[in-house]
């Protein structure tokens, strides 16, 4: 990986196809800068993510995943914030008992218009990720 | 599995992404995948001559799966899908990757990071690829009835052309009156038409229609649903008047209302009362009664029966199909002190002035003062150097020579001072310029860093400026009064676009999804826009997009049924022991108990599963999958982005 990148954590971000992918793409679209090494994976909803998902990324290497959840948003209706809520807390037991630190897992609500949201997520992510794992 | 063969296209999109990611390289990586059979780079992916080359390609070497690596797949994924479709390939085959405004716009500062980064997002494309299978479509059920929000000319337009396609249609306002920001502008540029005439003859044919309903004084508060079938519930406020009222009755009632506030459709420049119409030819013709500002003092109730304090507020419910706003633009209100503004009793704006003219006859009065000589300040809130509105308002050059035209004829003792910035009279619209250049209208410029100032200087108010047409030479003008020409700004009120989560552009107007291939069409499926509400227009580009977006919202659910996306979960029956959790996980009750071999399993009722995944994350035994979603999937593609 080149030079430049050597200061950016690995992020994956599981985003949503139709709330919080056109946000992200509006980030681009407005070149709100963030890592480079943040990729995002689409899904239909974000309760929909299996905690396995997020363990196998962590074990490939990862250091840290972003879900980018609907919120209240959710095409699919209300109950997604519980469901997503729900996984989130499943899987933050599983990393603690993988010695995980359950930080490196984030969620937040980002809206199809919340791409400076997401981007301010996205480098504070950053930054606690490259102090706790990097430093 | 067969091995599939491949076949992957990464665009330059002119240099929008080959500026920062470098093309060749992303292809020279990814050509040596095992599965990949041919990669290629293309100028531009969704132009005809490569969707030709992708159709040959994909024919002579019998490709199995395609992925194209380019621009955003809320753009260009149907397109694609279509291309391998036309070379007799199953269009859930075909795999995108977004490298522009995931990878070049997002890390233009970093053309390595943004070029490792797009490598690494086809290489999960790729992935993806070896396990898209074919599918066929679900279909489901599309009311053919379509909401337009917004009853200006572009919401009315729409609303008649939905209702020539046999469609139902909801026009729901959210003033008293219908015809928006048309009805406020009497003469009109490059029609001899009024702007009072248009909103009425576009009202007089609404209101034949029987497949049209009019709701006055409403406004969505909720939706819910999705294309096909969106359920919005509406809030009625009462006009308080009845229909059947004695005209002589209401309008001794107007006379005697005790309570004035300034009348926002004269741009605050008179007052008007509690009850009351804009102007008499209004529609609806029934007047209204404005319960912020009245005191209930009863004086109207006493001389007129029609008055109804009684009548309660209305909350209905509708399903519709589609949803085409059109809730258009307000004037930008200048910042106090700018030019002048609230600080100088000299400065209006340009609606004002347009009120002003129209309002009077023989000599152009303002504040009691008779009115020769008048300055007007161009490209007030719009082409902004320090501020927010970089954009120009398009229209404001237009308006403002054929008002100050207008303003001429009518009062044939004015002088026209125009301190612009260059001007925009586009198209036909030139010829207004080159009648006031005729009539003796005086032109003076400026750049965005050299404006014209405004000062007072005991009664006098003083426009300057160091006209570049004259060499940069100081000029000045004793003004009697100032008109700021005021830009187009979005509504302050978005309420209505929160609610739909219609997206944003940098100007702050609500975003379409392609500014040229797909102008009228949003994010959200099934909602369209039109008119203002979209970005500075004049009322032909206003009905131009009305026109357009009712095509569309109509296209959308013209058959009666949409076809869906066969992504659906899936059970596998050696994982699953029925507990339970999916069918108490799912939102759509598309789980049921069924029975298979004898073995007490859950089954997926696939008409009504919407493919939102919900119910896998709580199966212990992870005996589910969304189609094109499967753990597998998702894994690999994991491992290619790692
Ligand atoms: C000073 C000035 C002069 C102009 N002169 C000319 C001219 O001479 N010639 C010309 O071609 N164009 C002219 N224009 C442009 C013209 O006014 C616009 O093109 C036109 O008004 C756009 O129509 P619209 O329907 O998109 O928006 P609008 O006219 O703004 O109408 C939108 C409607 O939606 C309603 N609405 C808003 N929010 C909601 C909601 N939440 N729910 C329900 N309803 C809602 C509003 O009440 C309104 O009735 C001028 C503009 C300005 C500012
Ligand atoms: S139309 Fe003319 S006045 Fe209006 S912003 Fe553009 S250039 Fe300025
Ligand atoms: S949650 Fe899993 S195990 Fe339970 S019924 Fe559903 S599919 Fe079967």
């Amino acid at each position: 990986m080149g030079e430049i990148n050597r200061m950016s954590a690995k992020i994956l971000v599981f985003s949503t196809e139709k709330i919080s992918d056109p946000a992200i793409d509006m980030a681009g679209l407005m070149k709100l800068h963030y890592p480079p090494t943040v990729y995002t994976i689409s899904i239909p909803c974000s309760s929909g993510i299996k905690p396995s998902w997020i363990l196998h990324a962590f074990e490939k290497g990862f250091d840290g995943v972003f879900i980018a959840a609907d919120g209240s948003d959710c095409v699919y209706g209300e109950t997604c914030t519980e469901k997503t809520g729900a996984l989130v807390g499943k899987t933050h037991e599983l990393m603690k008992s993988n010695n995980i630190d359950p930080a490196r897992l984030r969620m937040a609500a980002i809206c199809s218009v919340c791409s400076e949201p997401f981007v301010k997520q996205i480098r504070s992510f950053n930054e606690y990720l490259l102090k706790t794992l990097h430093a | 599995m067969k091995k599939k063969k491949i076949g992957v296209y990464i665009c330059h999109c002119g240099g929008n992404i080959s500026d920062y990611v470098d093309v060749e390289k992303v292809r020279q990586a990814v050509e040596g995948e095992d599965i990949v059979f041919l990669a290629k780079t293309t100028m531009f992916a969704c132009s005809d001559a490569n969707q030709r080359e992708m159709v040959n390609d994909i024919e002579a070497n019998g490709l199995t799966s395609v992925v194209v690596a380019s621009c955003s797949p809320k753009l260009h994924l149907l397109t694609f899908r279509n291309v391998t479709q036309r070379a007799n390939l199953n269009k859930y085959t075909y795999v995108h990757a977004n490298i522009r405004e995931q990878a070049s716009w997002a890390h233009s500062d970093n053309k390595i990071g943004a070029t490792e980064k797009a490598i690494h997002l086809v290489k999960a494309a790729i992935a993806k690829a070896n396990y898209a299978e074919a599918l066929e479509t679900n279909k489901v059920k599309a009311l053919k009835s379509v909401a337009v929000i917004g009853a200006g000319v572009a919401g009315m337009k729409a609303a008649i052309s939905l209702s020539n396609k046999e469609c139902e249609v909801v026009l729901i306002e959210k003033e008293p009156f219908v015809g928006g920001r048309v009805s406020q502008w009497d003469s009109l540029s490059t029609t001899t038409e009024t702007g009072k005439e248009i909103v009425n003859r576009l009202y007089n044919d609404l209101i034949t229609r029987e497949n049209i309903t009019i709701c006055t004084n409403s406004e969505v508060i909720s939706n819910k649903g999705s294309v096909g079938n969106f359920t919005l519930k509406i809030k009625k406020t009462p006009r308080y008047i009845s229909t059947s009222f004695h005209p002589e009755d209401l309008k001794k009632a107007i006379e005697v209302c005790p309570v004035e506030v300034p009348d926002e459709f004269n741009f605050r420049l008179t007052p008007r009362k509690a009850i009351y119409k804009n102007y008499p030819g209004e529609y609806p013709q029934t007047p209204v009664i404005d319960l912020k500002n009245c005191t209930r003092c009863g004086a109207c109730e006493k001389v007129c029966p029609a008055v109804n304090f009684s009548e309660e507020e209305d909350i209905i419910e509708i399903s519709v199909g589609s949803v085409l706003m059109a809730t258009g633009f307000d004037p930008y209100t200048p910042a106090y002190g700018e030019f002048g503004y609230a600080t100088s009793e000299n400065v209006i704006t340009l609606p004002q002035f347009k009120r002003l003219i129209d309002e009077q006859s023989d000599t152009l009065v303002y504040k009691g003062k008779a009115i020769q000589n008048i300055a007007y300040i161009y490209c007030v809130g719009s082409r902004q150097a320090k501020g927010d509105n970089t954009y120009c308002s398009r229209n404001c050059c237009t308006s403002t020579i054929h008002a100050a035209l207008t303003a001429k004829n009518k009062f044939p003792d004015i002088n026209n001072f125009h301190f612009n910035r260059g001007l925009r009279t586009y198209g036909k619209q030139e010829i207004l310029y080159a009648d006031s250049l005729r009539s003796g209208d005086i032109y003076l410029q400026s750049y965005e860093d050299g404006l014209p100032t405004v000062t007072i200087e005991g009664k006098k108010t003083i426009v300057k400026i160091n006209d570049i047409l004259t060499n940069g030479k100081e000029i000045e003008v004793e003004a009697d009064l100032v008109v700021l020409v005021t830009g187009m700004v979005p509504r302050a009120d978005n309420k209505v676009g929160t609610l739909f989560k219609l997206p944003k552009g940098r100007d702050k107007f609500y975003n379409e999804i392609h500014m040229k291939l797909r102008p009228v069409e949003t994010v959200i499926d099934g909602v369209t826009i039109a008119g203002a509400c979209q970005g500075p227009k004049n009322i032909a580009e206003s009905v131009n997009s009305a026109l357009s977006a009712a095509t569309k919202s109509y296209s959308i659910i013209s058959k009666g049924e949409l076809e869906s996306e066969p992504l659906v979960a899936t059970i596998d029956p050696d994982r699953c022991t029925w507990c339970g959790a999916c069918e108490a996980a799912c939102p759509f009750d598309a789980i049921m108990k069924s029975e298979k071999e004898g073995k007490i399993i859950a089954a997926i009722n696939n008409a009504v599963c919407k493919g939102c995944g919900m119910c896998a994350p709580v199966c212990e035994p992870d005996a589910i999958n969304v189609t094109a979603c499967s753990s597998t999937e998702i894994m690999s593609m994991i491992d290619a982005l790692v």
